[in-house]
């Protein structure tokens, strides 16, 4: 058991590229921490700098009191969880997971006793004696998570290890790996990109984007008070509607803001045919398409007077220009081509600068 | 083994193959039929007439010590040369899978060898070793050995073992370095997470997952040995001193050049075949067995 | 990947050395002796730096010839071998890419069995069958031609056998487009296959034209006349047992030249070398 620090810490390559730009955060002893973010944002790398697998070119990282910056991963006291497992394919199930004990001098006996509990808490008992190729996607990420119990670590990294399984099985071994974390009470670091993933299994958000942290804090905090238009849309799906302003449409002296951008999640945006309420805003939409899932309906809409003008552009996780999405409980709703209006109050109203990077709290 | 959609044309598929089955049946079939036809075959003193002998041919043979030295001595040289060029091979593959600066210039510089024939080889180790003027020979007289494979059978037969395992060595790293390849980063990151130190993660993981690689190679090693020695033991020693580096192969080529024992030296030409065929099926047997994970 | 600290790092680069130097280090000497003059060297006395005999021995090498057993100039016994290698290399690429067409993309009555027999040449090499296909070559009158010199060597498989494998990994897709657009058997085969092929080809030629250009036992027998010879006999023939009959310089220069070619094709192909190389053998 330990916390994990870290100060300032950057990543850069031979030839000059910044893939880290400086990052710190602590994660608690005992606690889940989640690093999420889009391909390529450099939450991988920073994962394998805590594991030692890549070298930290500044800062420091902190294990349990003690900086590991050159200290070799098989003295960190870590385990890992692949993202493709990485088994011994030529061991059996019970090698695989008893092979970093073995590593370690450990007495047979008390490696025995070890891997016999694991697999009976994470049910792969009659599993072994197999070798890895004969296991399913969702038995060999259980023998992974097996090889990590077994060393009773102080810290869990997770590098995307759901990723490889299908959309139900991921479900169903979300929910295994936070029961089996709380049980455990092991500090994790968990990588992965899908923000579902990121808020369900969370104590602890750290939202990445291009090497720097967006938004650290717990889950709902992020999502109820995004800090940049990154947080906001990566954040929450379907991801929030914004719009640019100034705009002819609404009128928000009240913040004192002359330019800046505006954003309401779709699900905040109610269709009604009453007036704005007050500080809330109004929007007039010609439905476009419509996406029944059962339990709700999603309706894309243009504003009517926004025939032309872009809202933001258009950028992974964000609408098309000048469509605005609502997102209403049940199944009935409008037809395409109908106008409907949509209104939100302003306590559901996010601000942020020009530029996207600031939130603007009133 | 075929594709879903063919063509239907009656006679090309045949014009196709035509050429390769020709020259195949011409060069290879007939020739290989005629060792073995021949091999039953007793030719008298003149070459006048020809008789059958069966196995008589056989009999002779495998009851002259000479050939049995010839392949104790030929099984010998191939695990010799086999596990001199293996080691040194997996060594320099082990150091150059490393992520180090230059990776691929060692890599060149280390495969250009496989382009050198036989006979080459030769030459440059008899110039080596010459016992008058060779560099090294000059080095190993200094050390107190007293270098002559022209007198010393055993000399000779540890400058061939050389010569061959030199030219090998690229081969062998070539395939070890693309065995090497074959297996995934995160294993070797998991067992590094596990407390594996470098020698420990080599004998335990590195070497058992490169197993198929080394078993294929030890066989076309020791099949080259058989065979592509050939060139080597001419330039150096022509099987001598007192047939101390005859091997299986060159003992062919000297019983029938020289004995113009015909009947023979086919003899010894199907017995050559029916061990390296062995060796092939075993091969792919167990090769083939060992399914990627 | 683990990158290696330190000390290791340092071990590995001086291993990779050690192993340049054995490797090298034989050619090296090589070409040093070939530019020596012939009496240092017999007495046990070169050294180890390149000698200023360059020019002169490399032009009488090539162009006149040693006084020892071999009266043929290099330069003619290089061309010898080049015509040799190419023939194998190009003949052998040639008959095995439309027998692999064939064998894939047609159905005919015993096409398994041709398939097999064309397969089991893989498994013996030309040594084995040696004297009877030296009388097959006398019978029709090939000894001392470059046809006889390069047609037992292309009757194995192994093109043949890559060409197959790659053939199967083509998707049938590509083939079915061509049908509907009107390809026949040619066409397709013309326009589709054979660009697809090249990198295979290219390959296959590098490792060809190699296993042809140091051919030994094969040239020796059937060859006769001295200016048939290949490059490999005539180094062959230059080490006479007596050491003082021997030129050196001459031999040495013989033999850096007649791997000059191999290697050079080699170094100069090298992705596509090791790529087929290993693709062949698997």
């Amino acid at each position: 058991m330990a916390n994990v620090a870290l100060r300032n810490v950057q990543k850069t390559y031979t030839g000059g590229v910044k893939a880290i730009k400086g990052i710190s955060f602590e994660v608690d002893d005992g606690q889940f921490c989640v690093l999420v973010g889009p391909s390529g944002c450099g939450k991988s790398t920073l994962l394998r700098m805590v594991a030692g697998l890549e070298t930290v070119t500044g800062g420091e990282i902190d294990i349990g009191g003690r900086i590991v910056n050159q200290i070799e991963p098989a003295d960190r006291d870590i385990a890992m969880v692949f993202q493709n497992y990485a088994l011994y394919p030529h061991m059996s199930v019970y090698n695989n997971m008893a092979y970093g004990l073995r590593n370690r001098g450990m007495p047979k006996g008390e490696i025995d006793s070890r891997v016999q509990e694991a697999a009976r808490i994470l049910e792969i008992g009659p599993m072994l004696d197999r070798k890895p190729r004969q296991l399913s996607g969702g038995q060999r990420q259980r023998v992974a998570m097996g090889r990590a119990i077994v060393r009773q670590p102080k810290v869990f990294l997770f590098d995307e290890p759901l990723s490889n399984l299908d959309a139900k099985l991921r479900i169903a071994m979300r929910v295994e790996i936070r029961k089996l974390q709380r049980r455990l009470q092991t500090t994790s670091i968990y990588v992965t990109h899908d923000q579902l993933e990121a808020m369900t299994l969370a104590d602890i958000l750290v939202v990445m984007n291009g090497g720097q942290v967006e938004q650290i804090g717990n889950p709902l905090t992020i999502y109820q008070k995004p800090a940049t238009t990154f947080v906001a849309s990566f954040i929450g799906a379907p991801p929030m509607n914004l719009i640019r302003l100034p705009d002819s449409d609404f009128n928000l002296e009240a913040a004192g803001v002359e330019a800046g951008i505006l954003g309401i999640r779709p699900e905040d945006l109610l269709m009604s045919n009453d007036a704005a309420p007050a500080g809330g805003i109004v929007l007039d939409l010609n439905v476009e398409a419509i996406e029944r899932v059962g339990a709700e309906t999603y309706i894309y809409g243009v504003r009517a007077q926004q025939r032309d003008t872009p809202t933001v552009s258009a950028k992974p996780g964000e609408l098309p220009p000048g469509e605005i999405l609502v997102r209403i409980p049940g199944q009935s709703g409008p037809a395409i081509g109908e106008r409907i209006r949509a209104t939100a109050p302003s306590e559901k109203l996010h601000l942020f600068s020009a530029d996207g990077r600031k939130r603007i709290d009133p | 083994m075929q594709k879903q959609s063919v063509f239907q044309s009656r006679l090309l598929p045949y014009a196709l193959v035509a050429p390769q089955l020709a020259v195949v049946l011409i060069f290879f079939y007939w020739p290989a039929g005629q060792a073995v036809v021949q091999s039953f075959l007793l030719q008298d003193a003149f070459g006048l007439s020809t008789s059958f002998v069966w196995l008589e041919n056989y009999r002779e043979l495998l009851s002259q010590p000479d050939y049995f030295g010839a392949i104790i001595r030929t099984f010998v040289f191939s695990f010799a040369i086999a596990a001199a060029s293996l080691s040194l091979a997996l060594l320099l593959a082990v150091m150059a899978d490393k992520p180090l600066r230059g990776g691929t210039l060692y890599r060149t510089l280390l495969i250009w060898p496989y382009a050198v024939a036989p006979p080459v080889v030769g030459v440059l180790w008899v110039f080596m070793l010459n016992p008058s003027l060779g560099i090294l020979a000059h080095g190993l007289r200094a050390i107190g050995i007293d270098w002559n494979p022209l007198l010393d059978g055993d000399q000779a037969a540890a400058l061939i073992i050389l010569a061959a395992a030199w030219k090998q060595i690229s081969y062998n790293f070539l395939f070890f370095l693309a065995g090497l390849q074959g297996i995934p980063k995160s294993v070797m990151e998991a067992a590094a997470i596990d407390g594996a130190r470098p020698m420990r993660r080599f004998w335990t993981v590195t070497f058992p997952l490169l197993s198929p690689t080394i078993f294929f190679l030890l066989v076309v090693n020791i099949v080259y040995a058989f065979f592509d020695t050939f060139g080597i033991i001419d330039t150096i020693t022509r099987g001598g001193p007192a047939k101390a580096t005859e091997t299986l192969v060159y003992k062919v080529y000297v019983d029938g050049l020289l004995g113009g024992n015909l009947g023979s030296s086919a003899a010894q030409s199907v017995i050559l075949m029916i061990i390296v065929i062995l060796l092939t099926a075993i091969q792919f047997r167990f090769v083939e067995r060992k399914v990627t994970y | 990947m683990v990158e290696p600290e330190g000390i290791r790092r340092y071990v590995a680069h001086l291993v990779l050395w050690i192993g340049i130097a054995i490797v090298a280090f034989p050619v090296y000497l090589a070409f040093v002796a070939s530019t020596q003059d012939n009496a240092l060297i017999a007495n046990g006395q070169m050294s180890l730096l390149p000698g200023g005999h360059f020019l002169e021995t490399y032009y009488k090498t090539i162009f006149v010839g040693s006084s020892g057993s071999t009266r043929e100039p290099v330069g003619t016994m290089l061309f010898n071998s080049l015509v040799m290698a190419m023939l194998i290399a190009l003949g052998k690429i040639a008959i095995s890419i439309i027998s692999a067409y064939a064998i894939v993309y047609f159905r005919f009555p015993f096409r398994m069995p041709i398939f097999w027999i064309i397969f089991i040449t893989l498994m013996l090499p030309v040594e084995v069958r040696i004297y009877p296909t030296y009388k097959i070559v006398a019978d029709l009158h090939l000894l001392d031609s470059y046809a006889g010199l390069a047609l037992p060597l292309i009757a194995s498989a192994t093109a043949t056998l890559l060409f197959r494998q790659f053939f199967m990994t083509v998707p049938e897709e590509l083939l079915e487009a061509s049908r509907i657009d009107g390809a026949g058997p040619f066409r397709f085969f013309w326009d589709t296959l054979l660009p697809l092929s090249r990198t295979n080809m290219a390959a296959l030629f590098v490792i060809l034209f190699i296993l042809g250009w140091n051919q030994y036992l094969w040239p020796l027998l059937i060859t006769t006349r001295d200016d048939m010879q290949t490059i490999q006999i005539g180094i062959r023939k230059m080490i006479t047992t007596t050491d003082a009959l021997t030129e050196w310089p001459v031999v040495m220069a013989t033999a850096v030249l007649a791997m000059l070619p191999p290697v050079f094709v080699v170094v100069v192909m090298q992705k596509l070398f090791v790529r087929g190389l290993v693709e062949t053998e698997k």
